[in-house]
This record gives C-alpha cells, sequence and structure tokens, in this order.
C-alpha cells in the first residue's frame, strides 16, 4: 500500500466562535506536523478582574464570550458567593438554572442549525439554505428567537445578562410571564422534533469517528447537572467542585493563546458530548427517546 | 447591484455579530438588500472584494494593524460595532497596569511568547465611518444604521446622556439605591437598557461628546462618593478616552 502525503493547511476554521487554524503534514505516511493553532489576541482577563470591585466582576468575565456570556456570568457569580459565603435562594437558584438553559437551547440552535447544518447540506453557510431549504431554516430561526426569549426573560437581554447579580437577582419575571413562557416552550417541542428528524436524515453524512477519550462534567445524583454538582470524570470518578484545580491543570504551548488543559490523559473533552456520557440515565424521558433516534 | 459586507473581529467577545445572527427572521430581510461576502462565523466563503466592513474587537497587538489597514483599503465604509471596537471597551482596563506584568499575570514565564500593547478603539489605528455603540450592539440600532450606510446618511447616534432616557423611563436613580451609575456621562441610545433591568449604567456606550463632569461631581458628592469609586466605575468602559482627553 502507498504510504500517503497529506497536506492540511487550513487558515481560519470558520463557523466557529474564536480563530483557530489547522496544520497537518504528513510524509510516506508519517505525521510530521498535527497543531491546532489558536492565533487570536489574547485578552488577559486573569489581569482584567484584579483589584476590581467584587459586585464587577461578573459583569467583565460575562465578556469572555458573548455567545455563551450567561454561562461565564454564572460561573463569577458562583465563585463570588463561594469567596463571600453568600447563600442565594431556592427560587433564584430555580430561575438561574432556567436562565443557563435558555443558553443552551440558544447556543445548540446556533450551533446546529447555522454552523454544522450548512456542512451536512454541501453549501458554505446557512445563507444559500434560506432559499433552497426555507422551512427548515424558517424552523431553526423560530426556536433560536424562542431561546432568545427565555434569556431575555430570566436576564433581561439576550447576550451579557443583567438581572443576574451577586446574591440573587436584580430583577425577576412575573408568574404570568413565567406561565406564557412554559406555554410557548411546551408548544415548541414539535419543531424540535423536526430539527431531530432534519439531523437524522443527514446524520449519516457525519464521519464516523471514535477514540478513547477521557470525559470531564458535572454530575448530580438527582438532575441532569448544568450549573453545580460534582465534577466527574469518566476516567477517574468524582470530586467537589472545590476541587476544580485539580481537573483544570492548565499549561502553555507557543501555538496557542489560549491556556491547554490535561487531566488523566493528554486532554479531555467537556462541552455537550461529556455530560451526555456521564449523565446520560438522568435525561429527560423525551431526550432520552430522541437520544435513541440517533442509537445513543 | 446589492452592496456587499463583509464581517471582522478582533479582540472581543464576537458578541455584536451575534445579535446580528439574533436579528433572526428580519436578518433574511437584510440579506434580500445586502450580499454578505465575508462573515467568518457563520460562512466558509470569503472575498475581499466589499463595500462596507463591520468590524468588532479591540486593536491588541501591532502586528494586527496590518489586517486592519488591509480592510480600510478594500471598504469604502468602515463600520466599528460594539464597544470594543468603537471605544476600546473593558480592553482598556489592563492598559493602566504595566503590560508585562499583564502578561505574566496570565501566561507567567511564558510571557513573551505572547505579543500585546495597550487595547484601542479601530479608529485608534485606521479611519472609521460609522459607529454602532454598546456591549453588545443594540440588533435594531445595527439595523438603522445599516439602513441609514444603505440610504447614502449618516446614522443618527444620541449626543445626550444615558439619564435622558432614564428618566423618561420613570426608574428610581441608582444613586437613590445607593448603586454607582455612570448614566450622567454615558452616551444614550441603548434605552437606559440597564438600569430598567435593576441594575446601574455601567458606561459601555462611551462617554457622551461633553460629558457635564461637574454635573458628575456634584451627585458623587451628594451621595457620599469618592474619588476612587468614580476612577474605578470610569475606568470599565471609558479608559481610553479618558487618557486620550
Amino acid at each position: 500500500m502507498k504510504k500517503p502525503n497529506i497536506n492540511v493547511e487550513v487558515h481560519h476554521v470558520t463557523r466557529v466562535e474564536g480563530h483557530g487554524n489547522i496544520y497537518v503534514n504528513v510524509k510516506d505516511g508519517i505525521i510530521e506536523k498535527c497543531e491546532w493553532n489558536i492565533s487570536e489576541a489574547p485578552r488577559f482577563f486573569e489581569a482584567m478582574v484584579a483589584g476590581r470591585n467584587w459586585n464587577e466582576l461578573h459583569h467583565i468575565t460575562s465578556r469572555i464570550c458573548g455567545i455563551c456570556s450567561i454561562g461565564h456570568t454564572l460561573a463569577s457569580l458562583r465563585a463570588t458567593e463561594a469567596a463571600m459565603g453568600i447563600k442565594i435562594s431556592d427560587q433564584d437558584l430555580k430561575l438561574r438554572k432556567i436562565a443557563l438553559h435558555a443558553e443552551n437551547l440558544q447556543s445548540h440552535i446556533l450551533h446546529l442549525g447555522f454552523l454544522v447544518l450548512p456542512d451536512l447540506m454541501g453549501v458554505g453557510s446557512v445563507i444559500p439554505l434560506a432559499s433552497s431549504n426555507p422551512e427548515e431554516v424558517k424552523t431553526v430561526l423560530q426556536l433560536h428567537r424562542l431561546a432568545n426569549e427565555m434569556s431575555n426573560l430570566l436576564c433581561g437581554r439576550t447576550t451579557h445578562p443583567q438581572r443576574l447579580i451577586p446574591g440573587g437577582f436584580s430583577k425577576i419575571p412575573s408568574l404570568k410571564e413565567l406561565k406564557e413562557l412554559k406555554k410557548k416552550l411546551q408548544d415548541s417541542v414539535p419543531k424540535l422534533q423536526a430539527v431531530a428528524e432534519l439531523f437524522k436524515s443527514v446524520a449519516p453524512k457525519l464521519p464516523d469517528f471514535q477514540r478513547e477519550t477521557e470525559f470531564i462534567a458535572l454530575t448530580k445524583p438527582d438532575e441532569y447537572a448544568l450549573y453545580d454538582g460534582d465534577i466527574a470524570s469518566s476516567d477517574t470518578g468524582k470530586a467537589p467542585a472545590s476541587e476544580y484545580l485539580a481537573f483544570t491543570n492548565e499549561y502553555i504551548v507557543p501555538i496557542s493563546t489560549a491556556k491547554r488543559a490535561k487531566h488523566a490523559r493528554e486532554s479531555y473533552m467537556v462541552g455537550a458530548l461529556a455530560r451526555l456520557n456521564i449523565n446520560f440515565d438522568r435525561l429527560s424521558p423525551l431526550a432520552k427517546k430522541t437520544a435513541g433516534m440517533f442509537g445513543l | 447591484m446589492k452592496p456587499k459586507v463583509a464581517f471582522f473581529d478582533f479582540a472581543g467577545c464576537e458578541g455584536d455579530q451575534l445579535q446580528v445572527a439574533n436579528l433572526e427572521e428580519e436578518l433574511l430581510t437584510l440579506l434580500g438588500q445586502v450580499k454578505v461576502v465575508s462573515f467568518r462565523e457563520v460562512m466558509k466563503e470569503h472575498s475581499d472584494n466589499y463595500d462596507i466592513a463591520f468590524i468588532e474587537g479591540s486593536c491588541t497587538r501591532l502586528q494586527d494593524e496590518d489586517r486592519l489597514k488591509q480592510i480600510r483599503k478594500n471598504a469604502k465604509i468602515v463600520v466599528a460595532i460594539g464597544s470594543c471596537a468603537t471605544i476600546g471597551g473593558i480592553n482598556c482596563i489592563r492598559n493602566y497596569k504595566d503590560l508585562d506584568e499583564v502578561r505574566k499575570t496570565v501566561y507567567g514565564e511564558n510571557a513573551k511568547l505572547f505579543d500585546t500593547y495597550a487595547a484601542r478603539p479601530i479608529d485608534a489605528v485606521i479611519p472609521v465611518d460609522a459607529y454602532v455603540h454598546g456591549c453588545p450592539i443594540d440588533k435594531d440600532e445595527f439595523l438603522q444604521v445599516v439602513k441609514s450606510l444603505l440610504l447614502g446618511k449618516k446614522p443618527d447616534i444620541p449626543t445626550y446622556p444615558v439619564c435622558v432616557e432614564c428618566k423618561k423611563n420613570e426608574n428610581v436613580c441608582a444613586f437613590e439605591r445607593g448603586q454607582f451609575c455612570v448614566g450622567p456621562v454615558t452616551r444614550a441610545g441603548c434605552n437606559s437598557c440597564c438600569v430598567n433591568e435593576g441594575t446601574v449604567c455601567w458606561g459601555c456606550r462611551g462617554l457622551v461628546d461633553n460629558p457635564n463632569e461637574n454635573a458628575q461631581k456634584e451627585v458623587l458628592i451628594k451621595n457620599g462618593l469618592t474619588v476612587d469609586d468614580a476612577i474605578g466605575k470610569f475606568r470599565l468602559y471609558f479608559g481610553w478616552q479618558e487618557r486620550k482627553r
């Protein structure tokens, strides 16, 4: 068999948040270079927050990422509250969890509909899909709008939330507003199912890729953890969140302005897939059924 | 022929480009009026042939200036979107610190591998024709600015402070709630969105053209606040503008 020569140079991966480049060189079947290079300018958040007031930190760290600003705000608030021994009410805890779900829905719909779907449909962006598949794009836009309405209702804004403050909320939605939201979410299930069907029809186009991976996610015995819980690793088991430094282990490589992290192996995976692998049995019945459609 | 537009980002969170995606159905209407030729966050294709360039983020490295100058050369109209691009935004917080220390805080002994200089808005490097202020930008204001540009008009940006809108909205003054607000000197146009939600104006739209410093001082004295409080709040978003003044 002829040994392959491969030369891949992707300068700016597109349809992702942030600037990254991929370089792969294979000569006569031997990998000479395989780099994931993060070239975007460093922001220096660790230095920005030093010396600032405790009630500004979440406002600053929210700006780490506009797409997941609710997550960054809540992480900062939890750190501030843990440091100062502030307890939030059960009601505020529930509202924060709903706010985080709102962002997850927004970011996952954006990811699936705007960022992934064009590849599976063989086009460069969602723009041509608007004329070739108008119904599907409309469904994605409606769900994205609903997720944004949900963020807006909980956080007072869709990006860089305002109502989330140390100790709880600066303003909360009315019961009537929450009930209306609940109805809209229940009514959106057929649309979500339509998106699942659409992805099922194009899923065979995804490359069949598997590798041994360490997954790390939050975990709780009685819910599908997103906001709080213990840290769980698929390799080493559970530990309290206060021991997070034992899991992050940040280190620096010259080709990346973003730091890297490792735990039991050279790298690990966090996020949706890690949560699914670690907490699968705690998914809701509908989510489990949908996962079943994809053989998960 | 439809005008060709492109989106670019420098040091920032990409939250302003997200507001463009958040236009939802109106985005489709907008796409009927313009042709997007480059938008890394949502499309694979790229072309250097464009009429309007929207730039998000601050310039924080000497090496990024060439890219900005090339964009200026290619575009007829350059629009800065979001606080990082219009006024430097929170990136400028670190300008008040020793930048070598700043680099060491994050990268330790590897600090020298990662270049940086004082964070600055886009118009500190290249001329900018229009601004969409805010952190993040307001998607309706973005549409208004785009409409104005397509009609060949100068976008109408308020030259009065946030307090004007806040009073109209009948909010209880943040100072009366015991908080510190920079609404008296911040450019309006946000409809006092943060104070409406029970927090304060943080200053993300930048200093208004002729800030009434005496009025702000009076408010500070009346509420028993100190110069240190004021400096801290002003340096959250006004860092570049304050240093220039």
